[in-house]
């Protein structure tokens, strides 16, 4: 294993993070805050609770799960895709390096924004909500491989792209609205069972589930289905991506 | 003594049928300055990104210390470092970052004194804070031989290092090319510039529409395959070449002023006394003459035409 080469990535990538601070940690984290403060502070005194939770509370699981996907996605994404763009790739091409290396230090770096971009909007949200955590250790579980997973499909993202706009397609046209769709602000039982059916064919539903009752206790789907819908979602990422280095894919003719 | 680099068999087909490389087979010798000469499009650079990892060859195989360069790629490119033709840099990241980076990346641990070295020696130390989207295009050439460098590699591939770059900053890098070489570096360029190979190279090879065409010590190459000029200028001009000198290769030029005989320097016989014999018999007079051995740019030029010629 060529730790310093996975040391290497991670640092430089992690290095970029602190360059571009507030657009990399303070953009996320106040555009999550302002979705607390309107549905949270202002809205959510007027509106009934949710499965015995105030509606403040119960949509900070689902706001930060929706930034969790977004962010891990943009974050692996742009981090492979940006040396492929300006060339620089050819260096890590050249290098005494495994795949397990590469995506060990992007989709690292990747994650470790994503996980801190989480918690500094858990604890943000701290200031306008009132909310416990029930299973800390499962949060911060369910926290990590959810930056991980989507950290890896990200990676597939940035490499699949060949475009800034292709770049932004996925995650603007496919993940956002299936977050938005995914329970964030509603429980499911709230829609007609027709609509119930469909949205269980809708991945992030099982994330946004399973990370709420790690707070609440309370889940739409059972919290095992949730965990092994993500480590599923995982696995085929995992996939994906030895298959890409296999054959080279996007990388190499 | 085993080559340092190895090439069996290398063929290489792009996706489309374009075939850039064909059946090439090439070894390097250990502690040479190896200088790859074609035109454009010729299959230069996609023999070195091969060797380097970037493409994978459709067959054949490439050994580099004897280490397979695709089924042992750690123990091979760990001992190789490229600078590519392309500027391609982290715009926005500083000097020193950018050269530690690929140091780890090439698995060695942190070095900052060997760092400092490197840049000194490219003179990039005072630059070392500086972002290198503000540095000039030669600055950022170097920065990718300090990147090259940063691993202490024992194979170092050049890929057109000097394009670009004015003449103070060549002379500097064919300064730290031989500097390199007196290390023990082995050490392969590719260039447009024949003057760059005509004066730091030990072996060329040339290659062509993506096959080898020749590879010879440079010494030998440019006896065998280059020729002479005798160029004598006359007391009185001609108006044409008399027919008694018809069966000698001479061109008069300048109005009739200058004739040159252009002969094989390497054959025993080159005919010049024969021809000065037959002139003073014609009455031709003449007031000097020089002799020039063609350069390895037309050495170059014809191999290529010749090539060209024959796939035809």
């Amino acid at each position: 294993m060529n730790i310093y080469a996975i040391r290497a990535i991670y640092k430089f990538e992690m290095a970029r993070t602190w360059r571009t601070l507030l657009q990399s940690i303070g953009s996320p984290v106040l555009s999550t805050s302002l979705y607390f403060i309107v549905f949270g502070s202002a809205i959510g005194s007027r509106m009934v609770a949710i499965n015995g939770i105030d509606y403040g509370a119960f949509i900070i699981p689902g706001l930060v799960m929706f930034t969790l996907l977004t962010q891990s996605i943009s974050n692996a994404s742009f981090g492979i895709y940006f040396p492929r763009f300006s060339g620089t790739i050819y260096e890590v091409l050249s290098a005494p390096v495994s795949f397990v290396e590469i995506v060990l230090g992007y989709v690292g770096a990747a994650a470790t924004k994503s996980l801190i971009v989480g918690v500094l909007i858990l604890i943000t949200a701290r200031w306008f909500v009132d909310y416990h955590i029930l299973h800390p250790v499962w949060m911060l579980g369910f926290l990590a491989l959810t930056s991980v997973t989507f950290s890896l499909f990200g990676f597939i993202i940035g490499i699949w792209a060949d475009s800034f706009e292709k770049l932004q397609l996925i995650p603007l046209m496919v993940v956002t609205p299936l977050a938005f769709l995914g329970g964030s602000f509603y429980s499911i039982d709230m829609l007609p069972p027709f609509w119930q059916t469909v949205t269980l064919f809708n991945p992030v539903v099982y994330l946004i589930s399973g990370f709420r009752w790690s707070f609440y206790g309370v889940a739409d789907v059972n919290v095992a289905v949730s965990l092994g819908m993500t480590l599923l979602f995982l696995v085929l990422c995992l996939g994906t991506v030895w298959w890409i280095f296999k054959t080279g894919y996007r990388m190499k003719s | 003594m085993h080559p340092v680099i190895a090439i069996r068999n290398l063929s290489k087909v792009y996706e489309g049928g374009f075939q850039a490389l064909n059946n090439i087979h090439l070894e390097i010798q250990r502690g040479e300055i190896f200088a790859l000469l074609g035109p454009n499009g010729a299959g230069k650079t996609t023999l070195i990104s091969i060797i380097c990892g970037i493409v994978n060859p459709s067959s054949g195989e490439v050994l580099a210390a004897g280490h397979d360069v695709v089924r042992e790629f750690r123990a091979a490119r760990s001992i190789i470092g490229l600078v590519p033709q392309e500027l391609s840099t982290d715009a926005f990241e500083s000097v020193w970052n950018t050269v530690a980076f690929s140091r780890g990346l090439f698995g060695k641990p942190r070095n900052d004194a060997h760092i400092e070295k490197v840049l000194r020696d490219l003179s990039l130390w005072d630059k070392r804070n500086q972002r290198i989207m503000e540095l000039s295009g030669g600055m950022k050439r170097r920065v990718l031989i300090a990147k090259a460098l940063a691993h202490e590699p024992d194979i170092l591939f050049l890929d057109e290092p000097t394009a670009g770059v004015d003449v103070e900053l060549r002379r500097d890098m064919w300064n730290m090319v031989r500097e390199l070489r007196s290390r023990g570096v082995t050490i392969i360029l590719t260039t447009h510039y024949i003057e760059e190979a005509e004066e730091m190279a030990d072996r060329i090879g040339v290659i062509n529409k993506g096959e080898i065409v020749v590879v010879e010590e440079k010494k030998a190459l440019m006896q065998t395959l280059g020729k002479k000029r005798l160029t004598l200028y006359l007391q009185n001009p001609l108006e044409s070449i008399p027919e008694a000198l018809t069966g000698y290769p001479l061109e008069l030029s300048d109005g009739g002023d200058t004739l040159t005989f252009t002969f094989d320097a390497s054959r025993g016989r080159t005919g010049i006394g024969e021809l000065l014999r037959k002139l003073n018999q014609q009455g031709i007079d003449f007031s000097d003459l020089h002799s020039r051995e063609s350069s390895l740019e037309e050495i170059f030029v014809n191999l290529v035409h010749e090539t060209d010629n024959r796939a035809r």
